[in-house]
């Protein structure tokens, strides 16, 4: 009897000690600040980066992308392909595998059904889902037995990894959500708030646009992280107050988005509590330029529409010249600092995405620009001015309000002066330029000026729907109330071909190669869209958190089971 | 008395009406919309189901009826449901908050403990601070005492508290590290570590807070304190041989609290109005700071409600502090 209890004592330390080496919740507490405090957890609900950061922490979809945007299983054995037979040859159905053993923090295993149930919630016309994109043509999600999710598109999708990969598209599990489709999701805050996941933390306490307080998921898949038994995740003040708070007071550990000037970055940094990272993603300042007549003398309804060509503007020349004579490495160094730099490119990644040939814009050529205007026929006359047939060369160019843009159109401004140009300036407050309300005349889609500058990127890593925004159907226009991403008016049969192009087309190479080539037409080819700025992102961490790696591609919290505290 | 009351309990209701009202077509008709929030990434199908799921598409005078019966109605019905476990309320749709898509009287809820710590202490206080100094500088006018009074005060009225603030989290926090520049919410005072902790991230907002609160309390204070010093009836009571600390404390600081009194209960709701920006700087997250974001995000339910909550509590204030003059200055009679 003695001698069994022994042994079983000895089996039992050996079946406890993997437990023991492993360190769930070794390193106490992580502080973590999102100047901008997260409003709910479901990320169906919010579009906001903040809100769906954040609950990646909680929920997980069944891949994510790595920092170097590739796509890497989180809750499914494997990354489907057409090699591995996951992807069907004709590009119709993915199929998807679930880890064995998976558990929801509450302990219930994770299932099909959960996928379904999603997929079902986010595209129920009452529930305005804001992850809808991400299921955008599929036309089923099946269980093929409990573990496996098979998903049927309408047409060959070259790109299959959208629904359930990424932050943007978690699974939420069913019985705790069933209750709360399409309109009734409103009356769920108690879910919104506390949703059951698979990630690395659960929530103990949600406080809608203040903190969240997290403890360790003790049903993670990998026993020995998180390495934090709890994170405190903080909102709230400005990008100055939580740079400061990880920099110099070394209360928080990580800090979120730190836009701020590169010198008071640096000051902060000097203290020497944390530091500064920062890494690119697609998000490029750009000036778009109006093909379209935004002339106050033209009837409402007619005023930047395809029916008046833009009087100046569509001659190409005088749109490379406008572009040329940017400089724009001066304009990284006053706004980004190292969070920023100079493109030509409308797609500047990933990598594999990014046209290599468009860099002859990185120089400014203020000769070349005057020669390209002259050659138009835009001459320099008496006040300095260029003008042609009696025309002068006038251009309302428009932004939000915001610093740094503000600096940006003064600086072009006085390029574009020595240029020969009159340049009105027009700044208008952000809620209204990007509000989208079709009975304001000052939307960006409206694009009631001739040129704009904002800033867009596209969600992950495939720029195919980005760069589809810019066909001919796509202009805003008073037909579909101004709604509509081709701001530009911009519309070129052959580009529409080689988009449809590219939306059949699996082959990665060749899609590279399609996408670079809709980049150079958007860019150098025509200077419609004339980018600016690749704007990166800095974050901040404290020297005391290890593990921190910064992805522009998924969220910024992908890998918050492997932070640790640096001893 | 009682017939005053009533009266102006009645003249209150049109009144807040009419200021709902008013606060709703102002918000409504600001230019933004809560669209402006959706990134870009957003295809602008989704972007308008996001917005008919909010119910932002409707009528400007729909959406206005519907909040005043969620707020007259609805709200009230869910609170007596929730104290007494009736079912007055149903499945009435509360009003809901368009950032977060959850009540928006439970952010209130939630928020109002820490603003009423926080700005309620400063407000305790700042009075405490300022009715010594003005009673003091007014007795001793053009002191040394009262000058350097009145030199605290105009600091205290004239720079802003987003400057004080930060000046004091530079010193405090940065350099010298005494004090915690973020507070804490989730602080639970249980025992005296926790207390303390709780002491040390309240210091600086308090600070910051009461400064600017006893700088106006205190000018109230000292004028009216010298009004009255003036009068027949201080030398009267200084003829009867009444010592210094009678005359000053007991009959001249009487006369002079009741315009104070007054000011101090005007000033009683912009406690639960928050300091939105001595909130915003030391993230103290109460009401201010939930109505700031909530006008960032142009999320209307939120303030509304709470802009509309602030304007029941200065009516209401308003009233007590007419009632208080009257019970402390039996010559005033509102019949």
């Amino acid at each position: 009897m003695k001698l069994k209890t022994a042994l079983m004592g000895a089996a039992a330390l050996m079946l406890m000690a993997p437990a023991a080496f492993a360190e769930r919740g070794a390193d106490g507490n992580a502080n973590v600040i999102y100047w901008q405090a997260p409003s709910t957890l479901n990320p169906y609900l919010s579009s906001g980066t903040k809100d769906v950061e954040v609950s990646s922490l909680v929920l997980e979809p069944l891949a994510g992308f790595d920092e170097k945007g590739n796509v890497f299983a989180r809750l499914a054995v494997d990354v489907p392909t057409v090699d591995n037979g996951g992807i069907s040859a004709d590009l119709t159905t993915i199929t998807w595998k679930i880890k064995d053993g998976m558990l929801w923090s509450d302990g219930s295993p994770v299932t099909a059904d959960d996928a379904i149930f999603t997929w079902q919630y986010c595209t129920h016309p009452e529930g305005g889902c804001a992850q809808e994109a991400r299921y955008q043509g599929v036309s089923s999600v099946e269980a093929l037995d409990p573990q496996t999710i098979k998903i049927t598109f309408d047409t060959p999708k070259p790109n299959p990894y959208q629904a359930f990969v990424g932050a943007t598209s978690p699974i939420l599990q069913k019985a705790q959500f069933e209750a709360c489709m399409g309109a009734n999701s409103a009356t769920c805050a108690e879910q919104n708030f506390n949703p059951i996941g698979t990630g690395p933390f659960m929530v103990k306490e949600f406080k809608t646009n203040d903190v969240v307080t997290l403890v360790a998921n003790p049903n993670y898949r990998d026993p020995a992280k998180p390495a934090f038994a709890t994170m405190t995740l903080k909102g709230g003040g400005d990008a100055q107050s939580a740079a400061r708070a990880v920099l110099e007071t070394g209360e928080f550990d990580y800090a979120w988005n730190l836009q701020l000037a590169p010198d008071v970055l640096a000051g902060m940094e000097a203290a020497g509590k944390g530091k500064v990272i920062n890494a690119f993603g697609t998000l490029v300042e750009r000036i778009e330029m109006n093909m379209t007549d935004p002339s106050a003398d033209l009837p409402e309804g007619e005023r930047s529409t395809a029916k008046h060509p833009h009087p100046f503007l569509s001659d190409i020349r005088v749109r490379k010249a406008l572009s040329i004579s940017i400089d724009r490495s001066l304009l990284v160094e006053v706004g980004y600092g190292s969070a920023g730099r100079a493109t030509c490119n409308l797609v500047p990644g990933p990598e594999m995405f990014a046209a290599t040939d468009n860099t002859e814009c990185l120089t400014q050529n203020m000769d070349a620009a005057k020669a390209l205007m002259d050659e138009a026929g835009w001459l320099v006359g008496a006040d300095g001015i260029r003008e042609k047939d009696g025309k002068k060369l006038h251009i309302l160019f428009q932004t939000s309000t915001n610093a740094v843009r503000q600096d940006f159109q003064a600086l072009i401004k006085g390029w574009w002066t020595e240029l020969g140009v009159d340049v009105e300036l027009r700044n208008i407050d952000g809620s209204v330029y990007f509000g989208g309300d079709a009975a304001s005349p000052d939307t960006f889609q409206r694009f009631y000026a001739d040129v704009e500058m904002y800033a867009n990127n596209f969600d992950g890593v495939d720029p195919e729907p980005y760069l589809a925004q810019y066909t001919c159907e796509k202009a805003p226009k008073p037909e579909n109330q101004w709604q509509g991403e081709n701001v530009n008016r911009y519309c070129d049969p052959a580009y529409d071909a080689m988009v449809a192009e590219l939306g059949a087309t699996a082959d990665m190479a060749k899609r590279a190669e399609l996408a670079k080539t809709l980049n150079n037409m958007l860019t150098k080819d025509s200077f419609t869209v004339v980018a600016l700025v690749d704007r990166g992102r800095n974050s901040g961490h404290s020297n005391a958190l290890g593990g921190v790696v910064l992805n522009t591609w998924d969220s910024e919290l992908w890998n918050a089971s492997d932070w640790f505290r640096v001893k | 008395m009682l017939t005053f009351t009533l009266r102006r309990l009645l003249l209150a209701i049109p009144t807040l009406l009419f200021i709902s009202l008013v606060i709703f077509l102002l918000v409504d008709l600001a230019p933004g919309s809560p669209a402006s929030d959706i990134p870009l990434t957003v295809p602008p199908e989704v972007r308008v189901k996001i917005i008919a799921a909010m119910g932002a598409d409707q009528p400007v005078f729909v959406r206005y009826f519907l909040w005043l019966k969620q707020f007259f109605w609805v709200e009230p019905a869910y609170w007596i449901d929730a104290q007494w476990g009736t079912q007055l309320a149903g499945d009435a749709q509360r009003i809901i908050s368009w950032q977060s898509r959850s009540p928006v009287f439970d952010v209130i809820a939630e928020r109002l403990p820490q603003t009423l710590t926080v700005i309620g202490t400063a407000y305790v206080i700042g009075v405490l601070i300022a009715l010594p100094i003005g009673i003091y500088s007014a007795y001793r006018q053009y002191s040394w005492f009262d000058q350097v009074g009145t030199f605290i005060a105009m600091i205290g009225f004239s720079v802003p508290t987003f400057f004080t603030g930060v000046l004091l989290i530079v010193i405090f926090s940065v350099k010298l590290q005494w004090f915690p520049s973020i507070y804490d919410t989730t602080l639970q005072v249980t025992d005296w570590a926790s207390f303390k902790k709780q002491a040390l991230q309240m210091t600086l907002p308090v600070t910051v807070l009461a400064l600017y609160n006893a700088a106006q309390i205190s000018r109230y204070m000292r004028s009216s304190m010298l009004d009255n010093l003036g009068q027949d009836y201080v030398r009267t009571a200084r003829a009867k041989g009444m010592s210094e600390t009678v005359v000053v404390l007991k009959h001249v600081l009487r006369n002079s609290l009741i315009p104070v009194v007054t000011v101090i209960a005007l000033g009683i709701p912009t406690i639960f109005g928050g300091a939105i920006i001595t909130e915003q700087v030391f993230k103290v997250n109460g009401l201010g700071a939930a109505l700031i974001g909530a006008i960032h995000g142009n999320d209307l339910p939120m303030v509304q409600t709470l802009t509309f909550i602030f304007a029941v509590l200065i009516v209401l204030f308003n009233l007590i502090a007419d009632i208080v003059y009257g019970i402390l200055d039996p010559r005033i009679r509102y019949d």
